[in-house]
């Protein structure tokens, strides 16, 4: 971990104007960042300002509005190649999410398998990188094989190699699980994937907003993120593709905007990226995901990593000092990001949010879109904290008295 | 703003963990599976993944007696474990009654409680006033249906949003 000077997060904190609302007469406790996160007042300007001043259709329009607004559009897809290191921004297509982007990949690159044929996922596959894939395979005959988790709840590279073998052809992972928290070691496995001539993907929805994501460094052929869980609004996703393998895939939704030639017969196809943007894209929240990067940038996602890694170690140590409080994910805190799972005393995760919630503090509780990692984990649910940038160590204090507050309140006597 | 709907109407916690229901929930009555069912059904809660499974054994035209079985949060299991104490001796069509009557206490903001007696299960009354918990207050009482409808002959479609099924009977 790089030695980052420490985030000033009371000067961050003022840039977020819903850290200072209220829930239930108390300050807001957000710490369900991994379901989306908080949204910095620049992005929220930027979005205001691009209807107030350059709204029209991108790409067509021959007016000086449609200009300015397509400008700022294909301006923003430069800043994501360059945050992501991508060759070129021709690489970087928008999509509406995550779970579009993985779409997108398991329609096209699903068509070409047959029987036989092996995908790859982990054990802690988010629903958006799973249920795509089972769909592949009840359409092609391609089975799934899955890479499991260690005796440390991790993903490694020994787990990883028992799955992969000459029959892979698509290797689809998880960087950050967004409820284990691990981080998989991706361009270990990209090798693997490359060794045996399969297609290499990391979702990286968890990963891109807390820690530096470099799609050369990792070696993978595509990678999925969202603009709304780094700061960014929602209706915004990224699908980062290597050049030469985008070219060679074929659309996945046809219409406007991602032809070249179309006659009543058929049509020929935009360049890159376009042919994967069919339609008017969400112009306005890309633009202001733009905003979300300058921010991102201008802290520095190196101390934004760090500030995450540290506050993580601290909510770790608090909470496991609490008895009958049990926390999934591998047991070096050094080995996670951001993402805490845990389970306190019997009480369901259910009432431990309801709970928190009226003290003000927002945690997720339930399957985190990854019923079958729960079967693995042997529960049916667990909350979950989850941290960013504007999350302060008092904040983790809160938390740690919320949880306190539900043990009286279901029958346990109070720890110090 | 929420806020200020809230400072007419006070909403604490105390409202939707009533002594009752956490009593229910630390010591629940009557689980576990009926030797002498004639009626199984079962439901869960796609969005949480609160599950029940009820078995009933239904004699003359009556509830003898209901076990359940499952897993959740309080509010899921608590509002099982009333409702097999409330079921039991209680004629289909009465049970049919009662059932509605919670369902209503718990979506229909204009239900009088006072014109029912509901005994011990006013305590779910609480659960009203938390919108996203009411789902697991409602959970063994759709299953209920399911058993009632069956021990008359009859078969309902769940509404989807909460999937019961009918497992043996």
């Amino acid at each position: 971990m790089t030695t980052a000077t420490p985030l000033n997060t009371a000067a961050i904190r003022e840039e977020f104007p819903i850290l200072s609302r209220e829930v239930h007469g108390h300050p807001l406790v957000y710490l369900d960042n991994a379901a989306t996160t908080q949204k910095p007042q620049s992005v929220i300007d930027a979005l205001s300002s691009y209807y107030s001043t350059m709204n029209a259709n991108i790409h067509r329009g021959l007016h000086t509005l449609a200009e300015e607004a397509t400008a700022a559009y294909e301006d923003v897809r430069k800043q994501v190649a360059t945050f992501i290191n991508a060759g070129s921004h021709r690489e970087v297509v928008f999509t509406r999410n995550t779970t579009e982007s993985l779409n997108l990949l398991a329609y096209t690159l699903g068509a070409r398998l047959k029987p036989g044929d092996e995908i790859v996922l982990t054990a802690a596959e988010h629903h958006s990188n799973l249920v795509p894939w089972q769909l592949v395979t009840q359409r092609t005959g391609a089975k799934l094989r899955f890479i499991e988790l260690n005796d440390d709840q991790q993903i490694d590279v020994d787990t990883a190699q028992a799955a992969i073998n000459a029959n892979t052809r698509i290797v689809s992972i998880v960087h950050m699980s967004n409820v284990l928290g691990s981080i998989a070691p991706v361009a270990e496995i990209s090798e693997m994937a490359r060794s045996v001539g399969a297609t290499m993907i990391v979702d990286a929805a968890q990963s891109a907003p807390h820690i530096p994501v470099d799609v050369a460094d990792l070696g993978v052929d595509y990678m999925a993120f969202s603009a709304h869980k780094m700061l960014g609004p929602t209706g915004v996703g990224v699908l980062w593709g290597r050049q030469e393998l985008l070219a060679d895939l074929d659309p996945f939704l046809g219409g406007g905007e991602m032809i070249s030639v179309v006659t009543r017969e058929e049509s020929s196809w935009a360049a890159l990226p376009h042919k994967f943007e069919a339609g008017t894209p969400n112009i306005a929240d890309v633009i202001a995901f733009g905003a979300a990067l300058d921010f991102l940038n201008d802290v520095g996602m190196d101390a934004i990593a760090a500030h995450d890694a540290e506050l993580t170690h601290y909510a770790v140590d608090r909470l496991s000092h609490l008895e009958g409080l049990d926390i999934y994910g591998p047991s070096d805190p050094a080995d996670r990001s951001a993402v805490i799972a845990f389970n306190y005393r019997d009480i369901h995760s259910h009432d431990v949010a309801t709970i928190l919630d009226r003290g003000g503090i927002a945690v997720r509780a339930g399957h985190h879109c990854a019923q079958p990692l729960m079967r693995t984990l042997g529960v049916p649910a667990t909350a979950r904290a989850s941290f960013y940038l504007y999350n302060e160590r008092s904040e983790v204090d809160a938390l740690v008295d919320g949880l306190l507050e539900a043990g009286e309140r279901f029958g346990f006597e109070r720890q110090i | 703003m929420a806020s200020n709907r809230e400072s007419q109407n006070p909403v604490d916690l105390d409202d939707l963990y009533r002594d009752v229901i956490l009593d229910h929930y630390r010591r629940p009555r009557n689980r576990g599976a009926r030797e002498d069912a004639t009626v199984s059904a079962e439901g869960f809660n796609p969005s949480c993944g609160d599950e029940i499974q009820l078995s009933v054994a239904i004699l003359d035209g009556a509830v003898d007696g209901v076990g359940f079985g499952g897993s959740g949060c309080s509010i899921s299991q608590s509002s099982a474990s009333m409702m097999t104490e409330a079921m039991s001796g209680r004629s289909i069509d009465s049970a049919r009654v009662m059932s509605k009557h919670v369902q209503q206490m718990l979506t229909d903001d204009s239900f009088d409680i006072d014109a029912v007696d509901l005994g011990d299960l006013e305590a779910l009354s609480g659960v009203a006033k938390f919108p996203v918990r009411i789902k697991c207050g409602l959970l063994a009482w759709k299953v209920l249906d399911q058993v009632l409808a069956n021990a008359t002959g009859e078969s309902i479609s769940d509404d989807g949003d909460i999937p019961t099924r009918v497992t043996s009977g």
